[in-house]
């Protein structure tokens, strides 16, 4: 790429991204599952805490719960706080990872070691780990608390990757040649090197999402729900996992949503991870 | 590793003898390794601490209404954990008694948080190496079919269902797995693991079916991908074209040209999901009732026990910090190429 280059714009990246088979079914899944997510509230047949009849019984399309509430407008009120904690998470663990990866790949030297050494660390816990050990000494998980742990066990991860990517960039021509012309380097950072990580970015993005909603899910699974009153598919399934051998729909239903959205944003981060490779 | 040395490597040729500068080279290196992961561990023990000691207050979390009540009971607990010193002075106290052995009091039961991890521990390895045992030749198998039929229909599924699976969480994995075996469709095995006070897990083999299970679909599909990159790549080199045209049968040279060469990318590989198990299991324990440290660990939260939630921390990242030192030894030691740059 020669210094005149304009940055690609993300458009056509967005169009290179749609020829990818995976990503289209990713991404068509992925918008179906948030639209479900997103609307489903309003056409369910039960309120989020109304009794439908004795607890894990048939009636219904898939019987009720522990407590005797219609699944099925359980899991359509549960996907709301697992999509935006989740997509909040991302978003936060993106900024504050790109942020690090940048700034040590764009500093180089003295600072890149001990920016990288001081990830490396953070690598050593197992993302759960974290948000665990920190769940310790509070008495009641917040939606804030869990968005920030979730966010902050990625931001490492994301940091080494986009320090990577960054690397390959910070040495290019038309970087060198802002800097030659005299520019901030925060602005270097914006104007420059961050438009040309678009594409791997969003894959990295897509990835994250991935674990987010994992990892959201597990802490609702474990028993570390916000609001333990409120739908939420992890904490459906710690709930009625008693009964999963006499009434399964209590655990398998929301457990089909996580599969399916997971799968589904997995798909579509490759997809992504394959069109940013193909090149310009 | 003597058969695939087909053609000489440039950079072994440019390498001295091995002799005395060598091996102080190694030991300087290994030192170095060593260190970084002791000051590592350090870190990681500021982390903890300061995670589990600065961020709240365990005592308002366990007492909670009854925080201003039970004034007797509060004082007991703010005495186990030393609550009228300092952060600092509290930190090295721990620290101390971490090294020592003795790394604090149960606030759940009264009992030093030692004795009571141990068995717990030994289950958990059990759990990983068992998974690990049964992951490797998987994952290799998975691998090697996948690339024998290289960007043709088969690889192209297998591919896509590997890439798919290894997005989805392991404790969804699992409940599938215990709906599918134990409990909604066939009745094979048992949904929970079943072990004495005294027992181990193993004693009732039956039990660890799913467990095991569980944790080699979480983790085969990331190796297996990455084994059939590197493979693909061995493919497609010079050597095994030449040991193609001498006529070696294909599957011997998979075997024999392709395998051995892609081992090491996979030992990392290995070491980082190795690693990750580590965390891994705290899902996969739970949903099973596994009696290991992730069951603890989870348990030690929910009654915000932190000393206890301190130690298994410790351990877990531990754990982490070893495998991938002795995967770097290892990789090493494998790469002809990496062990001379060393000691040259």
């Amino acid at each position: 790429m020669s210094a005149t280059t304009s940055p690609p714009r993300s458009s056509s990246f967005f169009r290179k991204a749609l020829r990818q088979k995976r990503f289209t079914f990713g991404f068509s899944v992925t918008v179906l599952v948030v639209a479900f997510a997103v609307f489903a509230p309003h056409l369910s047949p039960y309120g989020e805490n109304e009794t439908a009849g004795p607890p894990f019984a048939k009636d219904g399309v898939f019987g009720t719960d522990y407590l005797g509430q219609d699944v099925l407008s359980r899991l359509m009120h549960g996907g709301q706080s697992i999509l935006v904690i989740s997509l909040l998470a991302t978003l936060l663990g993106m900024v504050v990872g790109v942020l690090i990866g940048v700034v040590a790949a764009y500093s180089g030297g003295w600072w890149d070691e001990v920016i990288m050494r001081l990830n490396d660390v953070l690598l050593a816990f197992p993302q759960i780990l974290l948000a665990l050990v920190v769940l310790t000494a509070l008495e009641k998980p917040s939606n804030l608390v869990v968005i920030v742990l979730v966010g902050a066990s990625h931001a490492p991860r994301v940091a080494r990757v986009s320090r990577g990517v960054a690397l390959g960039i910070v040495s290019r021509d038309f970087v060198v040649a802002a800097e030659a012309l005299g520019e901030r380097r925060s602005r270097v950072i914006v104007a420059e090197v961050l438009p040309n990580m678009t594409g791997p970015l969003l894959a990295e993005a897509g990835l994250r999402l991935t674990y987010s909603i994992g990892l959201v899910a597990a802490l609702g699974f474990l028993g570390f729900a916000t609001d333990p009153g409120a739908a939420n598919w992890g904490l459906m399934m710690k709930e009625n996992q008693l009964a999963l051998s006499t009434q399964p729909w209590g655990v398998v239903a929301p457990v089909l949503m996580i599969a399916i959205f997971t799968i589904a944003t997995n798909l579509m981060a490759d997809g992504l991870a394959q069109a940013s490779q193909k090149g310009d | 590793m003597t058969q695939v040395a087909t053609l000489p490597d440039p950079l072994e040729e440019v390498a001295p003898p091995r002799g005395r500068s060598g091996g102080a080279a190694w030991g300087l290196w290994l030192l170095r390794r060593l260190g970084l992961a002791v000051f590592t561990l350090w870190l990681v023990s500021i982390l903890v601490f300061l995670a589990t000691a600065a961020l709240g207050d365990p005592v308002r979390a366990i007492l909670g209404r009854d925080y201003d009540s039970n004034v007797a009971k509060r004082e007991q607990l703010q005495g186990l954990l030393n609550s009228d010193h300092s952060v600092l002075w509290r930190y090295f106290h721990w620290l101390g008694g971490l090294l020592t052995g003795d790394p604090g009091t149960s606030l759940a039961n009264g009992q030093p948080v030692w004795g009571q991890v141990s068995s717990n521990v030994l289950n958990t390895l059990a759990l990983v190496l068992l998974s690990a045992l049964v992951m490797i030749p998987v994952a290799f198998g998975i691998a090697m079919i996948s690339s024998h039929f290289r960007r043709r229909r088969p690889d192209t599924v297998i591919q896509t269902i590997l890439l798919a699976l290894a997005g989805v969480p392991e404790f969804v994995t699992g409940i599938l797995l215990v709906a599918l075996f134990s409990t909604s469709v066939f009745h094979i095995f048992p949904a929970v693991t079943i072990s004495s006070a005294t027992g181990h897990p193993w004693d009732a083999p039956k039990g660890m079916v799913l467990p095991v299970a569980t944790l080699v679909v979480a983790v085969s599909p990331y190796v297996s991908r990455i084994v059939r990159a590197t493979l693909l790549e061995v493919l497609d080199s010079d050597y095994v074209e030449l040991a193609r045209l001498k006529g070696i049968p294909e599957p011997v040279v998979m075997r024999k040209h392709a395998l051995l060469n892609a081992i090491v990318p996979g030992i990392q590989v290995i070491a980082l999901q190795l690693a990750w198990l580590a965390g891994g299991v705290v899902l996969v324990e739970t949903l099973f009732s596994y009696p290991g440290v992730g069951f603890q660990l989870v348990d030690a939260v929910r009654s915000h026990d932190v000393p206890m939630v301190q130690l298994l921390s410790m351990i877990i990242a531990g754990v982490y910090v070893v495998v991938n030192l002795v995967a770097d030894l290892l990789s090493i030691l494998l790469t002809p190429r990496a062990r001379t740059a060393i000691s040259s």
